[in-house]
């Protein structure tokens, strides 16, 4: 039950973004600012953390959570004091973003540019 | 009097160029191709509903083996996000983005290539200026706008919890 949700909520989540991507003319760099400060948006509102309850992963793994994630480490360290609540975003997700920089630096230095297969 | 005529003329000249450009938008029109929405959803659906669980069969197993909810999140999101730059780094990434759409930009993945593809792209430029600028293209306003509104958003609770 626990997977069903989560695969139907990422997946909702996901055809949102398509939309967005077909329908509209927003650049996918947008869309993806879009989807991040919509997830802060809705944790302030205390509306993200339901669905994260019911879909676990399925909420948390689309950039929302990401958004999500953020404003859960504002809102937890503002509870403690001023500076908690400055450093309590980046906190909170300085797992994810020291693994993307640092591993997507070596990445970047090891391989070479392909052009894509058409 | 002259002003007047000329003001006319150029305003004329504007409707007829904004006319031009409607007929110029509708002739193109015909033949872009049309989005195919329903086929791109479903397949948007179904590579990001596997993506989301597939992460939660690793929570699930690294919590199975006694870390707890946030660090089983952490490494998960760790594992997605250096699995995506692997793909990228290989160019495997854009062939999968390519029948996935939305599946794979959406989730954490489409965030850890953004990094990648751009700074690839730039290498010539050395790895200071190049690669290490670069990363930040997309991921640069993410990362400003996200930190900028969560940050508002703490401060306004520590007001909110002070007074």
């Amino acid at each position: 039950m626990e997977y069903l949700w989560a695969f139907i909520t990422g997946g909702i989540i996901c055809v949102i973004g398509q939309l967005l991507l077909d329908g509209t003319k927003l650049t996918a760099p947008r869309i993806l600012v879009i989807f991040v400060v919509s997830g802060v948006v809705l944790q302030a509102l205390h509306l993200y953390e339901p669905l994260v309850d019911l879909a676990g992963n399925g909420a948390t793994v689309p950039l929302p959570g990401f958004g999500y994630n953020l404003a859960k480490g504002a809102m937890e360290g503002a509870k403690k004091g001023f500076l908690e609540a400055v450093t309590g975003p980046i906190t909170s997700t300085a797992a994810g973003v020291g693994i993307a920089i640092t591993f997507g630096y070596i990445v970047s230095l090891i391989f070479t540019p392909k052009s894509p297969k058409r | 009097m002259v002003l007047q005529i000329s003001e006319e003329r150029n305003k004329e000249k504007e409707k007829q160029k904004k006319e031009i450009g409607k007929a110029y938008g509708k002739y193109a029109k015909q033949f872009t191709p049309r989005p195919k929405y329903f086929s791109n959803c479903v397949k948007a659906f179904i590579s990001g509903g596997l993506i989301c669980m597939a992460a939660l069969a690793v929570q699930n197993r690294l919590e199975a083996m006694g870390l707890s909810q946030k660090d089983a999140g952490s490494f998960v999101t760790i594992g997605l996000i250096m699995i995506a730059q692997l793909l990228t780094g290989l160019g495997v990434f854009d062939v999968i983005a390519k029948y996935a759409g939305a599946g794979v930009i959406v989730p954490i993945t489409g965030f850890a290539n953004s990094m990648v593809a751009p700074a690839i792209e730039y290498k010539k430029e050395g790895p200071v200026l190049g690669v290490g600028s670069k990363l930040f293209t997309v991921a640069g306003p993410v990362l400003v706008c996200g930190i900028s509104a969560a940050t508002a958003v703490g401060i306004i609770y520590w007001f909110i919890e002070k007074f």
